[in-house]
C-alpha cells in the first residue's frame, strides 16, 4: 500500500485531497474542480532510444556492408539487363515454374530491372534506417493566414489599381470589357463544338437493311436482301438452318469478298455495328408470339445482335432455354417470346428482322428493322 | 572608378561596384555550378529551406507517395510507348511475328500494339509496366484518399487540397479508360461501344454528343486519335498541373501528423529532407518502381493478342473493364430496365444514364463537398494539423465505411458473371443480392463501424482509468484473487486522452425575447440535428478529474462501470492498486 503516496505515473497531475467526489463515468466528460486541469497536458517528446549502429561501430559497419551489398546487387541487375537485352531475342520463350511458358525477354528484362531498382531502393531505405540520424526534429507551424497588414495591403493595392485605372468611375469601359471577356471564348468553343462531328440525322435509325449505306445524310430505298453468313459472306438456304443452330448474319453487299478483300461497304465497321443479326431456328410451336412467327420463316427468326442496353453484341445463345445473353451487362432476352427482356438492365426487346425465302430458297429480308436498333436515345421514339 | 562622362544614363551606375567578392567557403564546397546558378536565381535560400523541411513519419503517409511514383512511372513509360504506338484506325494487314494473327485485317493501332508486344525488344515489359503502374496509381490514390478521409486530414486548412485530390482521382480514372481503350482490340473496342451507348442516352443531346465524340457514326476513324490526344496530352497536362498544386500545398501547409507525445497542432515532428527523407522517399520510388517491374515480369496484363482486332459484331464472354471502372459498370448491371421511360415520342433511359453518366461525377462531387458538410455541422474554424484517430470520429468513420461499402457493392456487381461461373450460382440471384445489398449493406456498415468506434473509445477510456493488465495475479490476505493493473506511461496515455471532447450543438432559441423569429433558425435546426447525428453518442476522453476520481474512489467508480455485478472484484482491485 505504500504506492498510495507516490504520484501515479500515468497522470500528469498530482491528485489533491478532496479534489474529487465520485463521478459517474458513464455520463461522459466531467469537468474537474479544485486544482485539476480540464485536460491532460502533452508529455513532450519521448526519450530518444539509440540504435545498435549508433553505439556499436561493429553494428554500423555491418549496416554499411548490407547497404553496399544492396547497391552492388543493383549494379549487377543493371549489367544483367544489358546482357539479356542483347542476348535474348524477342521470339524466345521460356518455361517458368508457376507461371508457365512466357516471353523469355520480358521475363529476364523485367526481373533484372526489378533487381536494379529494388537494390537502390532497399539500400537507400536501409541506410536511412540504420545509419542516418533518427532523432526526431521539431519544426514550428505558423497559422496559414497572412498577417492583417498583408491582407490590408492586398485590398489597398487592388482598390488603388481599380482607382488609378479609372475602371471604377468609367462604367462604359467596365461593361464593354465584361462583355468582351464574356464572349471572346465563344468562337474558340464554337470551332471545336461545331466541327467535331456531323449531325446524326436519321443515321441512328437506319441500318444497311434499309437498302444500303446508312450514314448521316443517306436516304436508302428498301430492297429485299439476302442474309449472308459472317464472315464467309455466303447466302444461307433455309434448309441450312437446322433446329438449334445459330448464324451470325450480315446483309448482302455489306461484307467484302473474304478472299480478295474487294467490295463491300465503304464504312464496314460502322455498318456492321448496326446491321449485325442473329439467325436462329426454333420449333415453331415453342414460339409464343404470333408476330415473331409471321416475321420469321418456319421457325427461323432473325433478330438484331446489338443489345438494346448499351450496344454490345449479344454474344451468348443458350440452345436449351432459347435465351440470348449479353456478356457486357447480362441482359437476357427470350427468343421464344419475341426477344423480350426477362432479366438484366435492358428495357426493350431486340428488334426483329422480317425474313422470307426467295425463289432460289435463300433467306431474304422482307423489310428493314421496324425501329432503331441498339441503345436508346432521346429522339428514337 | 567613375570617370567624368557626358551620358546622363551613366550616372545611374555611378554607385555600382563590381561584385568581386571571393566565393565563400560554403560556395567552394558545393562547387562552381551551384554558385553559378545561385548568382542568377537566388535559389540557395528556397533550396536550403526545402532541404531542411521536416516530414512526419507514418506508413500511411506512403500511400500518396505510391500514387505519385506510379504516376511518374506512367509518364515515363507512356512517353516510351508513344515512340511505337500508331494512334490510327487505318486498316492494315498484320504481318508481324505473332503467327495466329498474321494476314488478319486490323487497325494500325492494334497492329502497332502487337508490334510493341512481340517485335520491339523490351516493348512488352514497358507496356506491362505502364499498365500495372496505372492500376497501382489508382489503387494507391484511392487508399490514400481513404487515409485522408478517415483521419480527418481534409479539415481546415486542407479543404482545397481535398478538392484537388478528388479531381485528380476522377481524372485518373478517365485517363485510365482512355488509355486501355487505345489498343483497339476486341475488348477495348467493346468498352468504347458501351461508352457510345452511355453517351447516346444523355437526355436531348445524346445522339449529337455521340456524333461529336466519334466524328460521325460509331466507331468511325477518329475515336482512336481523339482518345490518344486526350490520353497523352490533355488529361496528363491537367493531371500534372493539379498534382503539382497538390504537392505544393502539402509543402506550404506542412504535412499533418498523428497525435503523440510531443506532437502538437503547432509543430511538425519528423525527419528533415536532407538526408533522411531524401533517402527514404527517394529510395521508396525505386522500391515502387522495382515492385511494378517485378509484377510486370511475372504477371501478364491485358493480353490484347488473345482478343483479336475490334469488330462491332463479335464479343468475348466475361467482358470486364479495368477495376476502377468496375463500379460504374456494376451500376449498369444493377439498374433495372423499368427506369427507361418513353413519352411524347422521346426516350429517357435512366437505367443507363444514372449509372453511366450520373454516378461517376456524383461520387466525386459527394467526395469533394464532404469537408464543407462536416464544417457546416461542426462550425469548427480552427486549423487542424493533428490527425484524428478514426475511432475518435465514429460518425465520420461510419459514413466513410458506408461509402466504401456502397462503392464495393457496385464494383463487385461488375463481376456478377464471373462470380456466377466460379461459384456455380445463378447470375440472377447474385444480381438481386447486389441490388438489395446496395440499400441494406451501407447502413449496416455505418452502424457496425460506428458501434465499433464507440467501443474502441470506451476501451481507451477503460485503459486510461484502470491501467494496463499486467498479467500478475495477486492473492489478498482474505483469499481473493485479482489481476494487478499497471499504470500507463504518460506517453502511451497521452495518445488515448489527447483528442478534444465533443458534444452536439445546442439549438439556440428560435424566437427572441420579443417573440420575433430569429433569422436563419431553420438552418440552425438542420445543423443541430446533423450535430446530434454526429455527436450524440460521443465518448469523450478521460479528464484528469476522472482519473483522479477513479484512483480515490475506486469503489463507486468500479461499481458503476461494471454495472454492479463484479463490484467485489473491482473494489479490491482498485483498492490494491493504490
Amino acid at each position: 500500500m505504500n504506492e498510495q503516496d507516490t504520484p501515479h505515473p500515468g497522470t500528469e497531475v498530482t491528485p489533491t485531497e478532496g479534489s474529487g467526489t465520485a463521478v459517474r463515468l458513464d455520463e461522459g466528460h466531467v469537468i474537474g474542480e479544485g486544482g485539476l486541469p480540464d485536460r491532460f497536458t502533452n508529455p513532450g517528446l519521448p526519450h530518444h532510444v539509440p540504435r545498435m549502429a549508433d553505439q556499436d561501430e561493429g553494428a554500423a559497419r555491418r549496416a554499411e556492408k548490407q547497404v553496399a551489398t544492396l547497391f552492388g546487387l543493383s549494379i549487377l541487375g543493371t549489367l544483367l539487363f544489358i546482357v539479356f537485352y542483347f542476348a535474348i531475342s524477342v521470339e524466345q520463350t521460356v518455361y517458368v515454374p508457376g507461371i508457365g511458358t512466357t516471353s523469355a525477354s520480358n521475363f529476364a528484362l523485367g526481373i533484372t530491372l526489378a533487381i536494379s531498382l529494388l537494390g537502390i531502393g532497399l539500400g537507400a531505405v536501409h541506410w536511412a534506417k540504420t545509419l542516418m540520424p533518427d532523432t526526431e526534429v521539431v519544426e514550428e507551424r505558423h497559422p496559414m493566414r497572412a498577417s492583417d497588414e498583408s491582407r490590408q495591403r492586398v485590398v489597398d493595392v487592388m482598390a488603388e489599381g481599380g482607382e488609378t485605372s479609372q475602371i471604377t468611375r468609367r462604367p462604359l469601359i467596365k461593361y464593354t470589357l465584361g462583355g468582351a471577356l464574356g464572349l471572346f471564348a465563344v468562337p474558340i468553343v464554337l470551332q471545336v463544338a461545331g466541327s467535331l462531328g456531323p449531325m446524326p440525322q436519321k443515321s441512328l435509325s437506319l441500318t444497311w437493311w434499309n437498302g444500303g449505306p446508312s450514314g448521316p445524310g443517306e436516304e436508302p430505298t428498301f430492297m429485299p436482301m439476302r442474309l449472308m453468313r459472317d464472315p464467309e459472306n455466303t447466302p444461307i438456304k433455309a434448309s441450312d438452318v437446322t433446329i438449334g443452330s445459330v448464324f451470325h448474319v450480315m446483309p448482302e453487299g455489306l461484307l467484302p469478298d473474304p478472299v480478295t478483300h474487294e467490295g463491300g461497304a465503304e464504312h464496314p465497321l460502322e455498318e456492321k455495328a448496326k446491321a449485325a443479326v442473329l439467325l436462329m431456328r426454333l420449333e415453331p410451336e415453342k414460339i409464343t408470339s404470333q408476330k415473331e412467327l409471321d416475321w420469321g420463316y418456319e421457325g427461323i427468326v432473325a433478330y438484331s445482335k446489338i443489345c438494346t442496353h448499351v450496344g454490345c453484341p449479344v454474344g451468348l445463345y443458350e440452345q436449351q432455354t432459347h435465351h440470348l445473353l449479353c456478356p457486357c451487362h447480362q441482359s437476357t432476352f427470350d427468343v421464344t417470346q419475341d426477344c423480350k427482356v426477362i432479366f438484366g438492365p435492358a428495357k426493350r426487346p431486340l428488334p426483329q428482322l422480317p425474313i422470307d425465302v426467295d425463289a432460289e430458297g435463300y433467306l431474304i429480308s422482307t423489310a428493314p428493322f421496324a425501329e432503331a436498333i441498339g441503345p436508346s436515345f432521346w429522339e428514337r421514339g | 572608378m567613375s570617370t567624368a562622362t557626358d551620358r546622363p544614363a551613366d550616372n545611374l551606375r555611378a554607385g555600382d561596384a563590381p561584385t568581386d567578392a571571393p566565393p565563400s567557403a560554403a560556395a567552394r564546397r558545393v562547387g562552381g555550378i551551384a554558385g553559378w546558378v545561385d548568382d542568377r536565381t537566388g535559389a540557395a535560400k528556397p533550396f536550403g529551406y526545402v532541404m531542411k523541411k521536416v516530414f512526419p513519419d507514418h506508413w500511411s503517409f506512403m500511400l500518396g507517395e505510391i500514387a505519385m511514383y506510379s504516376m511518374i512511372i506512367c509518364l515515363v513509360t507512356g512517353a516510351f510507348l508513344t515512340f511505337w504506338f500508331i494512334p490510327s484506325a487505318g486498316q492494315t494487314i498484320y504481318d508481324g511475328s505473332y503467327v495466329p494473327l498474321r494476314g488478319v485485317e486490323m487497325s494500325e493501332a492494334y497492329a502497332s500494339t502487337l508490334d510493341i508486344s512481340f517485335d520491339i525488344k523490351g516493348g512488352l515489359i514497358i507496356r506491362q509496366i505502364h499498365h500495372w503502374a496505372a492500376l497501382l496509381f489508382i489503387v494507391a490514390l484511392t487508399v490514400h484518399m481513404f487515409r485522408v478521409f478517415f483521419t480527418g486530414a481534409f479539415r481546415k486548412p486542407r479543404e482545397i487540397n481535398w478538392v484537388i485530390g478528388s479531381l485528380l482521382a476522377l481524372l485518373a480514372i478517365i485517363e485510365g479508360f482512355a488509355g486501355y481503350s487505345l489498343p483497339d482490340d476486341l475488348l477495348s473496342g467493346t468498352g468504347i461501344r458501351a461508352m457510345e451507348g452511355f453517351v447516346q442516352t444523355a437526355p436531348v443531346i445524346g445522339s449529337y454528343l455521340v456524333f461529336a465524340i466519334f466524328g460521325g457514326p460509331f466507331p468511325g476513324e477518329l475515336i482512336i486519335p481523339r482518345l490518344y490526344s486526350a490520353h497523352v496530352l490533355l488529361i496528363p497536362a491537367i493531371l500534372v498541373g493539379l498534382f503539382t498544386a497538390h504537392i505544393a500545398l502539402v509543402f506550404v501547409q506542412k504535412h499533418t501528423q498523428f497525435p503523440g507525445p510531443g506532437r502538437t497542432n503547432e509543430n511538425v515532428v519528423g525527419y528533415p529532407v536532407m538526408p533522411v527523407y531524401a533517402a527514404k522517399a527517394g529510395g521508396f520510388f525505386f522500391i515502387v518502381f522495382g515492385i511494378i517491374a517485378l509484377i510486370s515480369a511475372v504477371v501478364q496484363i491485358n493480353p490484347i493478342w488473345g482478343y483479336g482486332p475490334y469488330d462491332p459484331s463479335p464479343v468475348t464472354a466475361g467482358s470486364q473493364p479495368d477495376w476502377y471502372m468496375g463500379f460504374a459498370d456494376g451500376a449498369l448491371r444493377l439498374l433495372p430496365g423499368w427506369l427507361e421511360f418513353t413519352a411524347f415520342g422521346y426516350t429517357l433511359s435512366l437505367n443507363i444514364a444514372l449509372g453511366a453518366l450520373v454516378l461517376l461525377p456524383l461520387v466525386y462531387t459527394v467526395l469533394g463537398i464532404y469537408p464543407f458538410v462536416e464544417k457546416f455541422v461542426t462550425q469548427d474554424e480552427r486549423e487542424h494539423h493533428l490527425l484524428d484517430r478514426p475511432r475518435n470520429a465514429p460518425t465520420r468513420t461510419g459514413i466513410g465505411m458506408a461509402g466504401i461499402t456502397a462503392y464495393s457493392v457496385f464494383m463487385f456487381a461488375a463481376g456478377n458473371d464471373i462470380m456466377a461461373i466460379k461459384l456455380g450460382m445463378s447470375i440472377n440471384d447474385i444480381t438481386w443480392f447486389f441490388r438489395i445489398g446496395l440499400f441494406v449493406l451501407p447502413p449496416i456498415a455505418f452502424w457496425v463501424t460506428r458501434r465499433i468506434c464507440l467501443s474502441l473509445q470506451r476501451r481507451d477510456r477503460d485503459t486510461v482509468l484502470h491501467g494496463r493488465e499486467s498479467g500478475t495475479i495477486i492473492r489478498t490476505p482474505e483469499g481473493r484473487f485479482f489481476e494487478r493493473h499497471e499504470a500507463l506511461l504518460p506517453e502511451d496515455q497521452w495518445i488515448l486522452v489527447q483528442h478534444d471532447p465533443v458534444a452536439p450543438l445546442q439549438l439556440p432559441r428560435e424566437v427572441d425575447d420579443n417573440g420575433v423569429a430569429r433569422p436563419g433558425s431553420r438552418r440552425d435546426r438542420v445543423r443541430a440535428s446533423m450535430s446530434r447525428f454526429y455527436f450524440k453518442d460521443a465518448v469523450n476522453p478521460v479528464t484528469p478529474a476522472e482519473l483522479a476520481a477513479a484512483h480515490h474512489h475506486g469503489h463507486e467508480v468500479e461499481a458503476i462501470e461494471a454495472g454492479g455485478e463484479t463490484a467485489q472484484v473491482g473494489s479490491s482491485e482498485t483498492a490494491e492498486r493504490h
